[in-house]
């Protein structure tokens, strides 16, 4: 069923979940701030109805542009089916296509190859194009190395001739990227980040998993593993159908902070841990815009840690606001979508000021189970087996606790667990690479508050 | 008696100002700590803003445009509402220039100005655009004056915001002569939502009244169904769903809740109902005749020395004093509404109370030592007395007084309502 309560305007709300509560002398503050968007995209509903998606109107120019990077280094023939996958995956994200969406497929080595349509342009999406795509997807073939700041540049240049306010990425690859410098990649990913949005995924077991999530994470896309690539296909055809329910963006969270009030922490953290504290741009007086990147019919969740000076008792302040801001397209004052307040309230009253907040203790937990997961598998890689088993010990309980289940899922795979309650675990002798890459990449997914 | 200067419009935010105002109404600038200027010079020199602002101890320059006039009534004692420091706090940043500030929009003028640190704007939520204080708001401080009866609430000194709340009303029995009524409410702090808990029982206890004295109703009957209406406003609350549920988790699992003392003079009776730890005291206008209590307190201390298990002083010593065992809201065991009926042999003041004032003056005779002797001439100067004693006591809590006047006539009928 199409669902006509949506409007087709997205719709931003901002909660702050919080303890505005402090003893005397308190100062810090933490909050939860949970943005949700409804009524832009539709994840999943326009695809199985015959419902136009709501911000194609026929005759108007495309909204969005994305590129499909398809890694066609020589590896990707062994097996040959990586490549036959490969193909077959970039051909069902083709048909999940929008009509009207501007797109191009590069095929990636050590250099980046135009595979469709060619000539620096973009295709717009329809029956013919679809099908002309497909076609020219046949002539990939394996051969080359790996340079995956060389990908990135053309996609941008693609996609920065195109006038659309949602422009996307999507990056296959299967291997280290072996034939330019991390400066390379590094400073591809500084020119490309707040340009376009990106999601990545690694094929097999022969990437490298920091690699691939900090792609994803500069790029403000998403990052995993696909193990099998006979899983392709289902995989770009998810990612491909999130990017066409993407409705805005360039969306900003914008903290406003009054004198004296220092920022800690601003921390991304549901759906996944992602730090934004070092990411801020200045925007006017004690104001700092965290990218955020593009949003459809979704609903996020973010960590902010204030420091607020000393005041008495009864005493009341505005610790921050926080407002999601999309920037005017033609230049003007940026449109403030939704705002929230973080607030300060001293008090004497020790039930009040000693309260935690359940979803700033549970965020809490998530954000220090992404941490001792990599910590665990960094100190594993390194032959620390104490090290190893204290930190991925804590982590199976706190994956318990928090009803984290995906989480303690992995974790099972690469520890023997005897007791989750109390975090005590045996590492295994053997553990499957795939099971340990899907481990580290899938680390800082979270989850939200058992209500 | 101590004269204090008075300028004629609010040095925080430009209102115009009453005589006798102790705070702003629109900002609650609290005018007590408007600095004295020199009386004895002329006119035109205290016009002058030069006069004032050249005195190197102001925070800031008070502009008083218009002549000042001379107050009608001589203020209270200023001493009595002299704070400990004036609230929201000074930012002491704000003394020095702050770099920020620079590229903080300058406060345009007739915008309201920051009362902490005086450079930066008041934005829509009414917080500080520079240094984030929160602004005083209409509830930390309302006065009140109808008729003859008078009411002052203030937040205090240590909570954040007010939760007592207040109601004055008057209206005519059928047989013409008038009916007075005083309601003052006390939000329960360990509950949710408490300041809107007490505003609806005040609220509807009061309304009740007036609906029902007109009718006829014995006053002490309409008493009691006041206090059961102003019940079931605050009952009703609690199936809201409150914008505080979310902002105060470690309270979700209470109820809205308040206690009530109210006041009612009418055809010579004088009837006072209440509901947990509120009180009324009885203050004759001629002190050499014996003030008071007329409500027994709903609270742990009260029970206490009821069951003779404690002495009065060492109950209300106990930390657990303040603890009470009856009052408004969803949560409450059994609804008790006590009422009570007195006719008054004499002239005098009845003064409605929560206990943010009665800890600070406990006893009957205290509590008539610090109401002024004028206090049924000047029903709403005497409350301001009143909330300046609980505020230089120290104003731990939300003070809110209601002073009702009750008259004896002397010679009999030839009242102009007979």
């Amino acid at each position: 069923m199409a669902n006509f309560s949506k409007s087709n305007v997205p719709q931003f709300s901002v909660e702050v979940y919080q303890n505005e509560f402090l003893p005397e002398g308190g100062r810090e503050v933490n909050a939860i701030v949970t943005v949700a968007s409804t009524g832009g995209g539709t994840i999943g509903a326009p695809f199985t109805t015959a419902t136009t998606a709501p911000s194609y109107i026929p005759g108007q120019p495309p909204s969005a542009a994305v590129v499909i990077m398809v890694d066609c280094s020589g590896s990707m023939d062994y097996p040959p089916t990586k490549m036959r996958n490969a193909r077959d995956a970039t051909a069902a994200a083709i048909d999940t296509l929008r009509d009207g969406v501007a797109f191009a497929v590069v095929g990636g080595t050590h250099i980046a190859r135009e595979v469709y349509p060619g000539n620096g342009r973009l295709a717009t999406a329809d029956s013919q194009t679809r099908t002309q795509a497909k076609e020219a997807l046949r002539k990939l073939s394996a051969g080359g190395g790996t340079a995956i700041g060389t990908w990135l540049r053309l996609t941008d240049r693609l996609l920065g001739a195109a006038d659309v306010p949602i422009r996307h990425g999507i990056l296959l690859t299967d291997g280290r990227n072996e034939h330019e410098s991390p400066e390379d990649l590094r400073s591809a990913l500084t020119a490309c980040a707040g340009r376009f949005t990106c999601d990545a995924r690694g094929v097999g077991t022969d990437w490298e998993v920091k690699e691939v999530t900090s792609i994803a994470s500069a790029l403000l896309g998403t990052a995993d593993i696909v193990a099998d690539p006979a899983n392709l296909a289902a995989d770009f055809t998810q990612m491909m159908e999130n990017a066409m329910g993407k409705e805005v963006a360039d969306v900003a969270l914008r903290l406003w902070t009054p004198v004296g009030v220092e920022i800690k922490f601003v921390k991304q953290v549901a759906p996944t841990v992602e730090e934004l504290t070092d990411r801020r741009t200045e925007a006017g007086p004690r104001a700092g815009d965290y990218p955020t990147g593009s949003w459809g019919d979704e609903s996020r969740d973010y960590h902010v840690c204030v420091q607020v000076p000393e005041a008495g008792v009864g005493q009341e302040m505005l610790a921050a606001r926080v407002s999601l801001i999309v920037p005017d397209r033609e230049g003007g004052a940026p449109q403030v979508l939704s705002q929230g307040l973080v607030r300060a309230v001293w008090t004497d009253d020790m039930a009040a000021s000693t309260s935690i907040n359940p979803q700033v203790a549970h965020y809490t937990g998530q954000a220090e189970l992404a941490q001792v997961i990599q910590q665990g598998l960094d100190a594993r890689k390194s032959g620390d087996a104490d090290g190893a088993t204290a930190k991925l010990g804590r982590a199976v309980q706190l994956a318990a606790a928090s009803g984290n289940a995906d989480t303690a899922k992995l974790l099972a795979k690469v520890v023997d667990v005897v007791d989750e309650a109390t975090g005590t675990v045996r590492l295994k002798a053997k553990v499957a690479e795939a099971d340990e890459m899907t481990l580290e990449t899938r680390s800082t997914k979270t989850v939200r508050v058992k209500k | 008696m101590s004269q204090t200067h008075q300028p004629a419009a609010c040095p925080g935010c430009e209102e115009p100002l009453e005589t006798g105002d102790l705070y702003c109404g629109a900002c609650g600038y609290d005018l007590s700590a408007v600095p004295e200027p020199p009386l004895d010079h002329p006119t035109i020199e205290m016009a002058s803003p030069v006069a004032t602002a050249s005195d190197p101890q102001l925070p800031y320059a008070v502009r008083t445009d218009e002549p000042v006039t001379a107050d009608e009534y001589p203020p209270p004692v200023s001493a009595s509402l002299d704070r400990g420091h004036p609230h929201p706090a000074p930012d002491p940043r704000a003394a020095e220039p702050d770099p920020d500030t620079h590229v903080a929009r300058p406060p345009a003028p007739g915008a309201k100005v920051c009362v902490a640190c005086r450079a930066g704007r008041v934005d829509d939520d009414g917080y500080c655009e520079n240094c984030g204080h929160a602004q005083p708001r209409e509830r930390d401080h309302m006065e009140q004056e109808l008729g003859s009866v008078s009411a002052v609430s203030d937040r205090g000194l240590r909570h954040h915001r007010n939760e007592d709340s207040f109601a004055l009303s008057s209206t005519a029995l059928p047989d013409g002569s008038p009916a007075v009524v005083a309601i003052v409410c006390d939000g329960v702090s360990s509950a949710t939502r408490p300041d809107e808990a007490s505003a609806a029982a005040a609220a509807a206890a009061n309304e009740a009244l007036l609906a029902a004295l007109p009718q006829g109703t014995h006053p002490q009957q309409a008493m009691h169904d006041a206090i059961l209406s102003a019940a079931e406003a605050v009952n009703s609350l609690a199936a809201e769903p409150g914008q505080a549920h979310r902002d105060e988790p470690h309270r979700h699992q209470n109820a809205p809740a308040c206690t009530l003392v109210g006041a009612v003079s009418a055809g010579g009776l004088l009837v006072v109902g209440w509901v947990g730890d509120s009180r009324a005291y009885w203050v004759p206008d001629d002190r050499a005749t014996a003030p008071a209590r007329l409500t027994e307190d709903d609270s742990w201390a009260a029970q206490m020395v009821a069951a003779r298990l404690m002495s009065e002083a060492d109950a209300y010593a106990d930390e657990r004093a303040h603890a009470i065992t009856g009052w408004l809201g969803a949560d409450a065991y059994e609804l008790d509404p006590h009422t009570a009926s007195f006719k008054p042999d004499r002239s005098g003041v009845v003064v409605v109370c929560t206990d943010g004032l009665w800890n600070y003056a406990e006893a009957a005779e205290e509590m008539a030592r610090v109401t002024p002797a004028d206090a049924a001439e000047r029903p709403l100067h005497s409350a301001q007395v009143l909330v300046g004693h609980a505020l230089d006591g120290g104003g731990h809590d939300n003070v809110t007084v209601a002073v009702l006047p009750f008259a004896v006539e002397q010679q009999g009928a030839g009242s102009a309502y007979n």
